[in-house]
């Protein structure tokens, strides 16, 4: 189990290094090969290590010691437990997927050996994330992935917004990063230890406002890398990478990393009620927040980020109330349909050429009909449509949050379920039916993605379909449950419940509100095709708010970045150059002066000099008679 | 046997005469011979001290002879500049000589 | 009396100090009018000095905190000045820092320097001298003569080899350094008169024996100011820090490389070698005050930064705030923060060294060192975009490389300190992370400006050979930072156990201000 542990990581670090330095010369549009199969082989190692865990073979491995100074001491180790494990299972299945997926969709990019060299960096760094055992090798790979996620939303660097959206990312990772890293120090001043076990140890002894403090700390990097509202901005933007990029970092594995490292931090969290009430807050909010902008987005690409970034909303939710194993449920389900609707988006967007309005699209349903079927399948899962994966990990969410006896997160979530079903439908009718809105030759050369790219949708909309079945059910207590009892003993609040009458008729109430959003949106966009236009007007500023995401973007660009740009200039311009270095250049300047004043004594005559000269001998002369006197 | 205050009112004028005709003159030649006739004045006084105060010691005249002799590097090295100073300017003139006026 | 420690059989600090020399009056007097022989000679010469270094680390016992390799000879012995030389875990490391970066700037400006070459070398063998000299001073009369020895080869770099404003920068350069310079000279001949054990002793320069020499309250605070303020300017610390930015523009690639890369660690270097073991009662009465300048340096150089136009500029205010790390981490009084600041001088070194031969690399090519006139280089560029690449991210502190190590550390250490500075000082984070990837977003990413790029050749064999071995070290740092805190270890833990005492008795108002609002120690 070692060796497996350790070459999940190493084999794609050595595919990066390799195609890295190599590809550009030598392997160009073959680059893909070993990237390929390194994370085939990976994925193979991870699945085998997800079954020695569930035979309940756990692994706690130091490596080496990293930094050791003073007191200060971290290690380079891993930790696989149920978590982990469950981790390993979506980024590395998701991964191998979207490796496979980009063969065809990168094909012939002048940068392809450069893509894969970056995704297999990716891949190391997410395994290295999820496999670390300590907070500060935490923060190295999540600011690692961050690193992949810059070079990868910026791939295609000549485009301005590209560039500027992967800069965006970094940045706004940076800021959840500062509080991140705060707490890891924090965490160090008050236990003397960075290692998982040790700091779950003593959770309980830290005392309120501390890990409260803590918490929150640790929070404010999940907000960042989670998406979470208020730096939720960088996502969307985020879109400006290749598409597989988007399935992979922005929906599947990377965005989870805020989850997983909550979920990770169950100990702490569990000791501290404010912080948990904080952390279902920001969910539920960003979850009805980011679902009502999903409402009105016409870039495919864009609807679907904003529901990411509402989806991951419910994980926190969930967390927030204590409902761990639903978080971690939603984010298997979640990592498995939402990885399968972006790779499905991209097929579409590759078939149209490269078009992301969906405006114009529309009718492409019998033209690309692999496409469209695991499409319909990802949007059934997403609106949680009964059976379905989705259907199952979202419910657990809900009725966690009833049952906690925060029914009006559940309201809240309630309301997002039927407009996440509505959007994801309008998504699916805007694309798919009615009629094509595009110009009848970019109509004809409408074409199904090859096989290389098909076959991952097919294989990704088998674990959409069944996961739900195989391990959500019976709800509660389903597979997933027992699988990471262990993981979450000692956060658990809420007693343990069996399935009855409550939380049967909780799910019927999630289904049929499920249902209802995707009838309206038939209603809306099939049935009575005028009835949006009509809708938008009527909503009108409400509508302009929610298309103009609620302008955070703007605010931010007012309230932090230009008055920072100007403060900067100012300190440039007037403190720098002005009063630093005119203090400085004034004494300069003062001894010039001075020296010019003075300079009229020298006239350079020799006689003069002596004429003084004696003057001054005589006036000393003087002096002393008088003082001998 | 002549008094000291003789021979100090004669080496206290020709060091006057010396004195001024450094300071007054323009020829670099008659500045260079009054700074000779200063430096003799101050010879003079050194000689009658010493044969006042500690005859036969000859500590004074020590000093004369060093005196002369750097009275000689002196001469020689000013008559050097201004034959040069001449060279490049046909003049001898000492107010003409103000290159290093701040 | 002449005495030398039997470790090498050979007195190595010595060797490797004058070695330098020896090739500069090697090339003055037998090389003159062969000016393909400079290069060499240099290249050689470094070389061999840095064979020497590394000799020198392998040897160096890392489980003791006292001085190696002493050398001690009578120098003035009338006024108590020895020719003391030794190196602990402190020096060593910027030992080797200065070695590689003098070995590494010569074939970078193999193809720069056109003109008058042979004083070119010649000024970085002699300054190569006097930056290893300082480091292994054990007598402050002849640290003074080391410190005064870098300053002039490096008034001449700027001065002869630099941009249309050298004269400018020079001076500037050579006049604050020098009014810090003569402050300390004050101070040094001040408390070594003051150290004598009776009236009729000579002065006592040596540092072995002025460690133990007790000064009154107002003495030690006078002598501090006059030194920190001569190192202060070196570091260089806000608000003394205005002829960084100007000497940076204007000095040629290499001379940038080492002005970042070592001269700026003298600074630190002094404050930890002579302000903290001679003058502790002043330091720990001054530390609060000069965290918070620390701090100012961090956040004021990062917002200056972003607005910067110069590429060389933005990296020389970016120093500043680096810096800031570095004071801030050395006096939070803490092994931790002291190896951090340690580490981000290592570091830095490495980082803004290989980020200063870049942009020489790039205005070799293109001319310019606007930013506005760049854009879109990484696309006839590739092999230069990811070099510039590395260097920012481990610039702006990126886990695995060697910036994020160091600042974590100093940061660390003032988190324990004081949680609001450390919260303040943490944000300077983010801005360096702001300042960096949007110059490297205007310089490398968006269209290409000019087509005539993609005539010009990538980075060359020669360029990339000295680039490597910077982002090797930077990895080696990051990956694997023990190798090197185990070798500051013993000489930090001792530093930090000889000023405790003084930190433990000492409460002033601020401190007391500070500990109220933030949690405190």
């Amino acid at each position: 189990m070692k060796a497996a542990v350790l070459l999940i990581p190493l084999l794609p670090l050595a595919s990066f290094i390799i195609t890295g330095f190599f590809g550009r010369r030598y392997f160009k549009d073959k680059s893909h090969y070993l990237s390929v199969a390194s994370v085939a082989i990976s994925w193979i190692l991870s699945m085998y290590v997800f079954i020695q865990v569930e035979r309940g073979q756990t692994l706690s491995w130091q490596l080496y010691t990293w930094i050791a100074a003073g007191k200060f001491h971290v290690d380079i180790g891993f930790l696989v437990d149920e978590l982990t494990a469950i981790m390993l299972l979506v980024v590395s299945t998701v991964g191998l997927m979207v490796h496979i997926y980009s063969i065809g969709y990168m094909h012939g990019d002048k940068g392809y050996y450069r893509f894969f060299a970056y995704i297999n960096l990716f891949m190391f760094s997410m395994f290295m994330l999820v496999l670390a055992n300590n907070y500060l090798l935490l923060y190295v790979f999540w600011e690692a992935v961050g690193l992949c996620s810059y070079l990868l939303i910026a791939f295609w660097f000549p485009k301005l917004s590209a560039s500027n959206a992967g800069m965006k990312a970094f940045l706004v990772n940076r800021v959840g990063d500062f509080g991140f890293s705060l707490g890891i120090m924090l965490i160090f001043v008050t236990l003397g230890t960075l290692d998982y076990s040790s700091v779950f140890a003593a959770a309980g002894t830290i005392g309120g406002g501390m890990v409260t403090a803590i918490c929150l700390l640790l929070f404010t990097g999940a907000v960042g890398k989670s998406a979470q509202f208020p730096l939720h901005v960088w996502l969307p933007d985020a879109m400006e990478g290749p598409t597989p990029v988007s399935s992979l970092i922005h929906a599947a594995t990377m965005v989870n990393a805020g989850v997983y490292m909550v979920a990770r931090s169950s100990p702490l969290f569990a000791h501290s009620h404010t912080a948990m009430l904080v952390v279902a807050a920001i969910g539920t909010f960003t979850a009805i927040f980011a679902a009502i902008i999903a409402l009105v987005q016409n870039d495919i690409k864009k609807v679907l980020a904003y529901s990411t970034i509402s989806q991951l909303g419910y994980m926190f939710m969930a967390l927030g109330v204590g409902a761990w194993t639903a978080a971690m449920f939603h984010l298997l389900a979640h990592g498995f349909f939402k990885g399968l609707l972006f790779l499905c988006s991209g097929s579409v967007i590759h078939a149209l050429g490269g078009e992301q309005d969906m405006r114009k699209m529309g009718g492409l349903r019998k033209k690309i009909k692999i496409t469209y079927w695991t499409f319909f399948i990802g949007a059934l899962a997403l609106s949680g449509f009964p059976g379905l994966s989705g259907f199952f990990s979202k419910d657990a969410i809900l009725s966690g949050a009833f049952s906690g006896g925060y029914w009006y997160f559940w309201i809240v979530a309630l309301i997002t379920v039927f407009l996440t079903a509505f959007y994801s439908f309008r998504l699916i009718f805007m694309t798919f039916h009615s009629e094509p809105r595009m110009d009848a030759k970019v109509f004809a050369h409408v074409h199904e993605s090859p096989p290389v790219m098909t076959a991952p949708l097919i294989v990704l909309s088998v674990p959409t379909v069944v996961a739900g079945l195989f391990l959500g059910i019976p709800p509660e207590s389903g597979h997933i449950d027992h699988f990471l009892h262990r993981v979450f003993a000692a956060a658990i609040v809420t007693p343990e419940h069996q399935f009855g009458f409550l939380s049967g008729s909780l799910m019927a109430i999630s289904a049929v509100v499920g249902i209802g959003g995707i009838l309206l949106a038939w209603h809306f966009y099939l049935r009575c095709p005028f009835l949006p236009a009509a809708t938008c007007k009527r909503a009108g500023r409400l509508y302009t708010l929610a298309l103009n995401k609620f302008y955070v973007d703007e605010i931010y660009f007012a309230v932090f970045i230009n008055p920072l740009r100007r403060f900067s200039r100012w300190l440039w311009r007037i403190v720098d150059a002005g009063v630093i270095d005119g203090a400085v250049n004034g004494a300069g300047w003062l001894a010039l002066g001075a020296g010019r004043l003075l300079r009229p004594i020298q006239t350079g005559k020799v006689q003069g000099y002596l004429f003084a000269m004696f003057l001054g001998l005589l006036a000393l002369m003087v002096v002393y008679i008088i003082l001998t006197l | 046997m002549t008094p000291l205050q003789h021979y100090l009112v004669l080496s206290g004028a020709l060091f006057s005469v010396g004195a001024w005709g450094v300071l007054a003159r323009r020829s670099i030649i008659m500045v260079v011979m009054c700074l000779e006739l200063m430096f003799n004045a101050v010879n003079i006084a050194l000689v009658a001290f010493s044969n006042y105060a500690n005859a036969g010691a000859g500590r004074g005249e020590v000093f004369v002879f060093f005196v002369l002799a750097i009275a000689a590097a002196e001469v020689a090295v000013g008559l050097a500049i201004g034959i040069a100073m001449y060279r490049l300017r046909e003049k001898l003139d000492v107010d003409e000589l103000d290159e290093m006026r701040g | 009396m002449y005495s030398f420690q039997q470790q090498v059989g050979f007195p190595i600090l010595s060797v490797m100090t004058f070695l330098p020399t020896l090739g500069a009056l090697a090339m003055l007097l037998l090389m003159r009018g062969r000016p393909h022989l400079y290069k060499y000679t240099a290249l050689a010469t470094t070389g061999a000095t840095f064979i020497l270094s590394l000799a020198m680390v392998w040897k160096f016992d890392q489980y003791t905190a006292d001085f190696q390799f002493i050398e001690k000879v009578n120098w003035i012995q009338r006024l108590g000045a020895s020719y003391h030389m030794g190196v602990d875990g402190i020096s060593v490391l910027l030992i080797l820092l200065t070695t590689l970066l003098s070995l590494i700037i010569i074939p970078a400006s193999w193809n720069y320097i056109k003109d008058r070459e042979l004083g070119f070398f010649a000024s970085f063998l002699f300054l190569e001298t006097g930056m290893l000299g300082t480091f292994c001073a054990r007598d402050l009369l002849l640290f003074y003569v080391f410190w005064e020895i870098m300053l002039i080869p490096m008034y001449f770099i700027i001065g002869v080899w630099g941009g249309p404003r050298r004269v400018y920068a020079a001076l500037k350069f050579f006049l604050f350094t020098m009014a810090g310079s003569v402050l300390m000279l004050v101070a040094i001949v001040g408390i070594a008169y003051l150290a004598r054990p009776n009236q009729y002793a000579a002065p006592v320069f040596d540092l072995d024996q002025l460690q133990h020499a007790v000064f009154s309250f107002p003495v030690q605070m006078a002598a501090f100011l006059a030194f920190f303020i001569a190192f202060a300017i070196k570091v260089p610390m806000w608000p003394l820090h205005t002829w960084l930015p100007d000497a940076h523009v204007e000095a040629p690639t290499a001379g940038s490389v080492i002005l970042a890369g070592v001269l700026l660690k003298m600074g630190g270097y002094g404050i930890i070698r002579f302000c903290i073991p001679l003058f502790p009662d002043a330091v720990v009465t001054a530390m609060p005050y000069i965290l918070i300048l620390s701090i100012i340096a961090i956040i004021y150089g990062a917002l200056v930064s972003l607005v910067q136009k110069d590429l060389k500029k933005l990296v020389a205010y970016s120093s500043v705030s680096h810096m800031g790390f570095v004071t801030g981490g050395i006096f939070a009084f803490s092994v931790i923060g002291l190896e951090g600041a340690l580490l981000v001088m290592f570091s830095h070194g490495l980082l803004t060294g290989a980020l200063f031969l870049m942009v020489g690399f790039m205005y070799e090519r293109l001319h310019t060192r606007e930013i506005s006139a760049m854009g879109g280089l990484a696309s006839p560029f590739p092999v230069m975009a990811a070099f510039l690449l590395f260097f920012t991210l481990g610039s702006l502190g990126l886990p695995g490389l060697s910036g994020f190590v160091g600042e974590f550390l100093s940061l660390l250490g003032l988190f324990t300190y004081n949680k609001a500075m450390a919260v303040v000082a943490a944000a300077g984070i983010i801005m360096a992370a702001a300042y960096l990837l949007w110059m490297y977003l205007r310089v490398m990413f968006v269209e290409t400006r000019d087509e005539k790029w993609f005539r010009l050749s990538d980075l060359n064999l020669r360029e990339i050979a000295s680039l490597a071995p910077l982002a090797g070290l930077a990895v080696w740092v990051g990956v694997y930072p023990d190798t090197f805190i185990n070798i500051i270890q013993p000489s930090a833990s001792h530093l930090i156990n000889h000023i405790s005492p003084y930190l433990a008795q000492h409460g002033d108002f601020l401190t007391r201000f500070f500990a109220s609002l933030g949690g405190g120690r």
